[in-house]
């Protein structure tokens, strides 16, 4: 637990030092959700139609140019070496710095959202869905995309192997958190659909980190 | 900026217990290139082993397999004669000291030294001895991206002050370090090993510590004459 400890909270003061990394993923969040208007055109039916897809891919995106930080600073710098020998079981490490990630990208996210649904005349009942299905599908983003960032240390041009390692297995997330909101836009329950991102959350939660401190240390040799 | 070397600290104060570190046969294989064979060294309480050998003999290997961070390819290495397995238990007994600083340049130097000793677990003691203890006092609340290369391997050797284990394992911890700096280490290494500490210290040709200081090197390991065998 001291590990946990220790790690999220350098992590997160690194976050508030170098706020210009969660900047950059806010700001490339709401550019690439404001050119759909741009490029689709003003029309409010079609834009309503997609607005959920058009959020759930933009913040997909945007996270995932976040990822390959998550470990490769650390791993460039040494701290990666240290942070293998702390003695405790690596996963801790892991889901801290998992945690830290996703306090720093995947919620933030989540709070400016509403901002961006709100350019594309996302309906008003899809609000609390977006938002919901927002909070239980990022986590798994984050885990996810912690696995990959292990996985691509040490590789050249490893953030462009890193999306093709990741935006595959961000597919159910996408389907089920754009199904939610939709649900909730014709008044179907969202239920079923936000129950399943939980479970999807739940999953990479209790597999990931093992995945990911086995290729930290395969990565440390 | 001269370092003092205050030895009366509290922080040098804590004795470990007598414990040996040993390993017998030991080789490794990186990239298909047997790296060293039958390798064998014994350390206990209160001794130094120092590594020598030319650039890419090992050394650092040596000590990378000693942490358990790099997996060996044959051979042993035992604590108090116990064959290790548990690896994860086995560096909660070492720091180690690599060529990367492992500096956060965002962080004081007092912050990085205080993630350092949450890391390890160890009460929130005042990190700013160990930094003065290293000539680096007067720059605690500094940002380490501030300190020049000496001054950042400097804060990298605080780290085995704040968080104290019994074996040390240091590769090169005499470079870029001034001679005030090299003094303020062999002091920290001499008060290690009368605390009943262990260190390995990795070097090429002869040591700068050995030759910089009057740091007594202790049972030397002759890894020159094995490394290039190739019997496993």
């Amino acid at each position: 637990m001291t590990v946990f400890a220790a790690v999220l909270k350098r992590d997160l003061s690194l976050a508030i030092r170098q706020s210009a990394d969660t900047f950059t993923v806010l700001a490339f969040f709401a550019i690439a959700t404001v050119l759909f208007p741009l490029g689709i055109g003003p029309e409010t039916n079609t834009l309503a139609r997609i607005a959920s897809g058009v959020l759930w891919v933009s913040a997909l995106l945007a996270a995932l140019l976040s990822l390959d930080r998550i470990f490769a600073v650390d791993f460039e710098d040494g701290t990666l070496d240290q942070l293998v020998l702390c003695g405790e079981p690596l996963v801790f490490v892991v889901l801290a710095k998992t945690a830290a990630h996703w306090l720093t990208t995947g919620l933030p996210l989540i709070i400016l959202s509403p901002v961006l649904a709100v350019t594309l005349h996302l309906p008003a009942q899809g609000y609390g869905a977006l938002l919901l299905a927002l909070f239980l599908g990022t986590p798994t983003v984050s885990l996810i995309g912690a696995v990959g960032a292990a996985l691509v240390l040490g590789s050249r041009r490893g953030g462009v192997l890193l999306s093709f390692l990741v935006l595959p297995l961000y597919v159910p997330i996408l389907i089920f958190g754009t199904l939610s909101v939709e649900a909730a836009i014709i008044g179907v329950s969202t239920k079923a659909t936000l129950a399943l991102l939980g479970a999807l959350a739940l999953f990479a939660v209790t597999l990931a980190p093992w995945a990911a401190a086995a290729a930290l240390r395969q990565a440390a040799e | 900026m001269v370092p003092r070397i205050n030895s009366g600290t509290a922080l040098s104060l804590q004795t470990f217990e007598r414990a040996s570190f040993s390993g017998t046969g030991l080789a490794c294989r990186r990239g298909g290139r047997l790296v060293f064979a039958g390798l064998t060294f014994s350390i206990s309480s209160g001794e130094a082993v120092v590594l020598r050998g030319h650039n890419g003999s090992g050394k650092t290997t040596l000590l990378r397999l000693m942490a358990g961070l790099n997996r060996k390819s044959a051979g042993e290495l035992a604590w108090n004669g116990a064959e290790i397995h548990d690896f994860e238990a086995h560096s909660a007994l070492l720091r180690f000291i690599g060529h990367l600083d492992a500096v956060k340049p965002a962080l004081t130097v007092a912050e990085n030294l205080e993630f350092w000793r949450n890391l390890w677990g160890y009460p929130p003691v005042d990190v700013k001895q160990a930094a003065q203890r290293l000539g680096l006092g007067a720059l605690a609340d500094f940002p380490a991206r501030l300190l020049s290369a000496g001054q950042r391997h400097r804060l990298s050797l605080a780290r085995l002050l704040v968080a104290p284990a019994p074996l040390w394992l240091l590769d090169e911890p005499g470079n870029a370090l001034d001679d005030a700096s090299l003094q303020a280490l062999a002091g920290i290494i001499a008060d290690h090993r009368a605390r009943g500490g262990m260190v390995v210290i990795a070097s090429h040709g002869t040591t700068v510590v050995e030759n910089g200081a009057p740091l007594d090197v202790g049972a030397f390991t002759n890894v020159s004459e094995t490394h290039w065998s190739e019997a496993v």
